[in-house]
């Protein structure tokens, strides 16, 4: 039976494998991809175990730290949430740095011009609901394009992200320039400003709820299925009878509608202003948080945290051991790719020359 | 007179640097592979091109020559591309995840790493790394002499720049006559077009994907090193190379999976970016021109898209891979 053909082994799909054991093979890959991570720490000349621990140490070691760290999460959840009916959908929006730009944008806006005229509790409810119509709207604009005529929306919202980006560097040196020649946009007060709860912007509050709206969006609304449908394949949503446009616009702007919220909280509670740099990569790495949940909106509070730890903690290990802090965006990226791959293994089975006839007969 | 000749030997200087990046990508796409990850692939290629570089002068000393300083530069970046689309092609072609993802996986891996080495060698050599004047002087002169150099106007536009572009050219020529005209070429056409067919046909589809994807991602990171060895004056400096990856990306379907087009395209987009600094124009701030080039994709993206010409399309499977089993 053995020809000298046969391949070593072959794939063959795989059954459905128990819930308890895909998610096994998930956590491995995540293992071994912090210990491939240990690879350039070891290549600086540094030891590994010292690494993560400075990781571990300086992100979570005192409650200062903690709330630091929390505070990296919060965009990093929003934006995952605004990313995931996109991603199920395969429309690849690579433009959340964009929407939250733009959000942050119109956030300000009334930050700068109605923090006198108009009390705390309403003026923040204009900046939110502002800045999701205008990151919305930011993210309609391919979704449209989309739509009509299948423009290819990877780059188009992309390049969506460097527009912004400079439509807020001339705000910065322009018509919102505090100080002449500062090219920095001046201080929201207090009105403008999100209150705290436990030491951290009440940020966490929303993003949270977030989750839970989200999640209930995808698997229990006619429109989650429909996203799904889409996702799947055109042509069967298509002859379901659905508007395939009308449902990539919509689903669109609600991705870009929370990514300006996460805008608003940076602007309103973190940063206290505005300028070109306020999404600083949230964008990119809460791709990332999607993927590695899977488009699970609850997963996506583990993870968050988790790259969180990770900036957060490279951070201190640029200070403490001089590793640069970019091991953090290839701890990430290997992270990344473990998981895709793991993915293979969750799909495919290896069936090896000759093992074939014994697994029939057992 | 002087300043239209100045304006498009700078823009010769941006247009090499995006005329590699993609070239390399033009390749890849070719076998229907996708590769998002230009931006990380430039960005390696830019890091480790200053590394062999500098390395090998440190080692050489004052005995470096120009000349090998060059094709170290050139040879470690090509490396570190290769490296980078290697596992982008294991990941897609032989575990068959989504290219999409694999792509911005391999964005943020490659600007990690490329930061990661640009840092570290800051670090550890205690501040600056820079070559030697002499070794610079050698990647951004022209090689021609310069009595070519000095015949009016034409002297500047043709002989002026430096080793890389006329390499870019050459390698768009090689690449237009390896694709129309050669088996392998052709070949390489037919696993993007139709990997089925091609497969039935007994092409080695895997190997074509692989070496495409390789070679191209090779290509592509070049252009990271032109960049940090001449505009930015061999010095690590990463916010000058963000987003010319993706202007890469952009610019394959601009000039429409053509080599040839590639030349003119790449210095037309190497124009938009820098023309800014050379050409001012009343009442458009800096900050809102220097956003054009952006402005210019997004348009020739819609419009790319709403014509429906049978030949300037991409490659049928692009972003597609290919499974024999659910044929």
């Amino acid at each position: 039976m053995n020809d000298v053909k046969t391949p070593l082994f072959r794939l063959a799909k795989r059954d459905e494998l128990g819930r308890g054991k895909v998610w096994a093979i998930r956590a491995g890959s995540i293992i071994v991809a912090l210990i491939l991570g240990c690879i350039p720490m070891l290549l600086t000349g540094n030891s590994p175990a010292e690494a993560y621990g400075v990781i571990l140490q300086g992100s979570l070691s005192r409650p200062i730290y903690i709330k630091q760290t929390v505070k990296i999460a919060i965009p990093l959840l929003g934006c995952a949430l605004a990313i995931a009916p996109c991603f199920k959908m395969r429309f690849w929006n690579i433009g959340a740095e964009g929407q939250i730009t733009m959000g942050a944008v119109a956030a300000t806006f009334f930050a700068l011009n109605f923090a006198k005229t108009i009390p705390h509790v309403p003026l923040l409810a204009i900046m939110f609901i502002s800045a999701a119509i205008f990151g919305g709207l930011w993210a309609l604009i391919p979704a449209f394009f989309k739509a009509k005529w299948n423009t290819n929306e990877t780059l188009f919202t992309l390049m969506m992200n460097y527009i912004a980006i400079g439509i807020v560097a001339y705000l910065q040196g322009g018509p919102w320039e505090g100080r002449k020649g500062s090219q920095l946009i001046p201080m929201f007060q207090d009105s403008a400003r999100l209150p705290t709860v436990l030491g951290v912007h009440c940020g966490w509050i929303i993003v949270l709820l977030l989750v839970i709206a989200m999640y209930l969006y995808m698997n229990k609304t006619k429109q989650g299925f429909e996203i799904a449908v889409v996702g799947d394949s055109v042509n069967t949503a298509r002859y379901a009878g659905m508007n395939v446009g009308w449902v990539i616009m919509r689903t669109m702007f609600i991705s870009g509608a929370i990514s300006g919220v996460v805008g608003f909280m940076i602007v309103s509670g973190a940063n206290f202003t505005l300028y070109k740099g306020v999404a600083n990569g949230v964008g990119f790495t809460s791709i990332t948080v999607a993927w590695l949940s899977q488009l699970n909106s609850f997963a996506m509070i583990a993870i968050s945290m988790m790259l969180a730890v990770l900036e957060k903690g490279a951070n201190t290990l640029q200070t403490r051991l001089q590793v640069p802090a970019s091991i953090a965006d290839i701890i990430t990226g290997i992270l990344l790719f473990c998981m895709l791959a793991s993915e293979f293994f969750i799909n495919y089975r290896l069936i090896f020359r000759g093992r074939e006839k014994k697994e029939v007969e057992a | 007179m002087t300043m239209i000749v100045t304006l498009i030997v700078a823009a010769v200087t941006f247009g090499t640097v995006l005329m590699f990046g993609t070239l390399g990508e033009i390749l890849t796409e070719k076998s229907g592979n996708l590769n998002l990850g230009v931006e990380g692939i430039m960005y390696m290629g830019g890091a480790f091109g200053l590394a062999g570089a500098f390395y090998y002068e440190k080692a050489a000393g004052l005995e470096a020559s120009g000349a090998l300083a060059i094709i170290i530069a050139i040879l470690s970046a090509f490396a570190a591309g290769m490296v980078a689309s290697l596992i982008y092609s294991f990941i897609t072609v032989t575990l068959r995840a989504n290219q999409n993802v694999t792509g911005l996986a391999l964005s943020i891996f490659g600007t990690g790493i490329g930061q990661f080495v640009g840092e570290f060698m800051r670090v550890s050599e205690g501040g600056y790394v820079a070559l030697s004047n002499n070794l610079k002087d050698s990647f951004s002169q022209t090689i021609f002499p310069s009595f070519l150099v000095n015949i009016p106007v034409i002297g500047r536009i043709l002989f002026s720049h430096t080793i890389f572009f006329y390499l870019a050219v050459i390698l768009a020529i090689l690449m237009h006559i390896f694709l129309t005209k050669t088996k392998r070429g052709l070949y390489l056409t037919a696993v993007g077009e139709s990997p089925a067919v091609s497969d039935a046909a007994g092409i080695n589809i895997t190997r074509y994907k692989y070496l495409a994807t390789v070679i191209g991602g090779g290509i592509s990171a070049i252009g990271g090193m032109v960049y940090i060895m001449t505009t930015a004056g061999c010095v690590w400096n990463h916010e000058g190379l963000s987003g010319v990856g993706w202007l890469a990306v952009a610019l394959v379907i601009f000039v429409m999976w053509r080599p040839l087009n590639a030349i003119w395209g790449s210095v037309l987009f190497g124009a938009m970016m820098i023309m800014y600094l050379r050409v001012s124009i009343p009442f458009i701030p800096t900050e809102l021109y220097k956003i054009l080039p952006y402005i210019v994709t997004v348009i020739v993206l819609v419009l790319t898209s709403m014509r429906n010409s049978r030949d300037k399309q991409p490659p049928a499977s692009l972003g597609i891979n290919y499974f024999r089993e659910e044929r």
